[in-house]
């Protein structure tokens, strides 16, 4: 006996390729670096923002500390003999405004309606009513005041402060109603600040290109095991059961990789087990059947002479042999039956095709069987179709089909044989009861009866099963219906 | 009646197929083994040798190349369908034809019948010996010549040479040949007629891969000639 033991996985040949992986536009990777980028930005930005405030405002205060103090030394330096003489009240502003620390100023003084400055124009606009308001109160003790005023895009910062005469009785200070003014551009300050705020910025974006790389190499730890256990589970899918992921390291991914070797490990074992009963089980119905067949050879080859004897026996013993003669040639049906499936269920069976006239070779099969009579069946078969086919196979199935009709169904049973396109298309067709819903999807299954009551059909039971086979076998199709009008019709197609 | 020898080494199939074949007429020697079939042989001189394939020591195969090194005698193999490899082999060591186990005696003698059946001679009125370029075919006579040297022809090679040379350059389908020369059905197996047709071109063929006499028609079947 040879048997070919299955192949292992259904599609073995079928070598798919790696499956591709799509393109996600807002997958892991992006995620992850964008989360990254993110992060980066977020501190990189607090970072200069924080920065960026303490700085400008160390910088500016130094410069307005330095500009109050040092125009508050030059005011108290200052001896003004009132009234104000505006002459040489400007030589004195013009002195002032030369002094200026940290840079020039522009001097201002206000007394009364009398303006005198150390620029062309007698008064600033930028100075503020509110400063002014503040430096000439008269009720209160006078102090100086200081403003950073932004003028047409330019900062200034402006300083008031009144000039005073110590009382020699009570030693405090009274105002005199004369009020200096100055003014300094902060533009170098606000320079040194915008400096800041590019270093910032210049350091910033390196920063965030320098995340980029522990985001990808991030992203590539978490998507490397990902992908591998996308491939490995495709590959399982298609029936590699011994397919295992490399699980390395001990976070959570690689946990989810051994869990999958472990599940998969299982699997092949179970499958493993199942795929050797399910052999065991072939194997022995197929060395039965074999085993079945040498003694049947020689009951078989003796049924003639039992037959023609059995005339000049007693009834009883005549009786006997009849059956025992009957019987021989039904198992011996039933044991070919038996071969064929388990052929099929090894995967030996062989088909020989040859390229042949197809309604000649439906009309050999109906001539072989005496199926000639209109009245039992009906042909329709279109001439001159040439399909490529095993004849021997062609004509099983042709001959379970017609049968099965003759037996199950009624007569007359219709065989239309035509192509559709590059399909051979066969249908068998018959005028019965056609076939009880509930048993329609068995109908191919072995030994199915479709009445419990009915022990045995005339049939083997398996010649639907082995028709199907047979159809698969030529790369074809067979399906079972019925008829609108009543009566039940199998499908047969396989290409041409 | 002709005369089977059967060889068989299962006893109930040998002793079965023996009562069978006997209470049909026919004379019946057989032997359990291939060796003690090829002694039987010559003393026996049987008409046709029904040889099962799976034997023990000598197997069917060597038994069938044995009897054609120097015997045309016909031979149809017992096998079993499955044993698919078997029976090409055998077919290629050269028996006619071939039966699957179990079978009636009925079948078994109707092949038997087939075989031995000599083939009608279709035109009486043509001469007895056709000659087909260095190929002479006596159709009355069954001898068949190549450059004047007899050719020693199985049965089924034969039969297929003369039913082919009978209507030269006609397509004969594979089909057509296994329900004419070998009387099995349209469905039967066509390696029936390949095996028999690469036999006869090893014979009748000057370089039996660039066939003259005996050539194929993809998809149609076989012809004789054009030479």
């Amino acid at each position: 006996m040879r048997t070919r033991t299955g192949k292992g996985a259904p599609s073995g040949r079928r070598r798919g390729r790696a499956p591709r992986l799509r393109p996600h536009p807002f997958g892991l990777r992006t995620r992850l670096v964008l989360a990254f980028l993110l992060v980066a930005a977020v501190g990189c930005g607090t970072t200069a923002a924080l920065t960026y405030r303490a700085a400008r405002n160390a910088i500016l205060e130094q410069a307005q500390n330095t500009a109050v103090s040092a125009f508050r030394e030059q005011v108290d330096a200052l001896y003004v003999s009132l009234p104000v003489d505006p002459e040489s009240l400007r030589t004195d502003l013009l002195r002032i405004a030369r002094q200026g620390k940290p840079r020039p100023w522009r001097v201002y003084a206000e007394y009364g309606t009398v303006r005198v400055s150390s620029t062309d124009r007698p008064t600033s606009t930028v100075i503020t009513p509110e400063l002014r308001a503040r430096a000439q109160a008269r009720d209160a003790t006078p102090h100086a005041g200081f403003q950073r005023v932004v003028k047409n895009g330019t900062p200034y910062l402006t300083i008031a402060v009144p000039a005073v005469f110590l009382t020699h009785v009570e030693g405090t200070a009274r105002p005199t109603g004369l009020v200096l003014y100055a003014v300094m551009e902060l533009n170098e300050e606000e320079a040194g600040i915008e400096a800041m705020v590019t270093a910032a910025r210049d350091g910033a974006l390196p920063a965030l290109a320098v995340a980029l790389v522990p985001a990808l190499l991030a992203a590539r730890g978490v998507l490397r095991p990902v992908r591998e256990l996308r491939h490995a589970a495709h590959s399982m899918g298609r029936g590699r059961l011994d397919t295992r992921i490399h699980a390395k390291g001990s976070d959570e991914l690689a946990d989810l990789a051994r869990t999958f070797n472990e599940s998969a490990a299982a699997l092949e074992r179970s499958v493993a087990e199942l795929r050797s009963a399910e052999a065991r089980a072939r194997r022995f119905a197929s060395d039965v059947s074999h085993e079945l067949r040498t003694p049947l050879t020689g009951m078989l080859a003796v049924t003639e002479v039992l037959d023609e004897d059995a005339g000049s026996l007693d009834s009883d013993t005549a009786r006997a042999v009849r059956l025992i003669s009957a019987e021989t040639g039904k198992l011996a049906v039933l044991v070919e039956d038996l071969m064929e499936i388990s052929r099929f269920d090894a995967r030996a069976a062989e088909l020989h095709t040859d390229e042949v006239d197809a309604a000649d070779c439906v009309r050999k099969t109906l001539q072989h069987r005496r199926w000639t009579d209109p009245a039992q069946v009906v042909p329709h078969l279109t001439e001159g179709i040439r399909a490529r086919l095993d004849p021997r196979r062609f004509d099983v199935v042709v001959a379970n089909l017609v049968g099965n009709a003759l037996r199950h169904g009624e007569a007359p049973v219709t065989v239309r044989l035509y192509a559709e396109g590059d399909v051979l298309v066969t249908e068998v067709s018959d005028r019965g009861p056609g076939i009880d819903p509930e048993v329609l999807p068995h109908v191919f299954d072995r030994f199915y009866k479709a009445d419990r009551a009915r022990t045995r059909s005339e049939g083997s039971g398996l010649g639907l099963a082995i028709t199907l086979e047979n159809v698969r076998l030529h790369g074809g199709t067979v399906t079972a219906a019925n008829l609108p009008g009543g009566g039940a019709v199998f499908t047969v197609r396989t290409p041409l | 009646m002709p005369r089977v020898l059967l060889i068989e080494d299962d006893p109930s199939v040998r002793e079965g197929v023996e009562l069978g074949l006997r209470r049909r007429g026919h004379e019946v020697r057989t032997a359990p083994t291939g060796e003690a079939g090829l002694a039987a042989l010559g003393e026996f001189r049987p008409d046709l040798l029904l040889l099962d394939l799976m034997l023990p020591g000598m197997n069917g195969v060597q038994v069938c190349r044995r009897v054609r090194e120097d015997s045309q005698l016909p031979i149809i193999m017992l096998t079993a369908r499955g044993d698919d490899f078997d029976v090409v082999v055998g077919l290629e060591a050269g028996a006619d034809d071939y039966i699957v186990k179990p079978a009636r005696t009925e079948v078994i003698e109707a092949r038997i019948r087939a075989v031995l059946r000599r083939i009608e001679d279709p035109g009486s009125g043509r001469s007895a010996v056709e000659v087909h370029g260095e190929l002479a075919v006596d159709r009355a006579g069954l001898t068949v010549a190549k450059a004047g040297e007899r050719i020693a022809l199985a049965p089924s090679e034969m039969k297929l040479l003369l039913h082919l040379s009978a209507a030269p350059e006609q397509v004969f389908s594979r089909q057509q040949l296994l329900e004419h020369v070998w009387e099995h059905s349209y469905h039967g197996d066509a390696r029936l007629v390949d095996a028999c047709v690469r036999r006869l071109r090893n014979k009748i063929e000057d370089v039996p891969g660039e066939p003259r006499y005996i050539q194929t028609l993809r998809g149609f079947g076989y012809r004789f000639g054009p030479l």
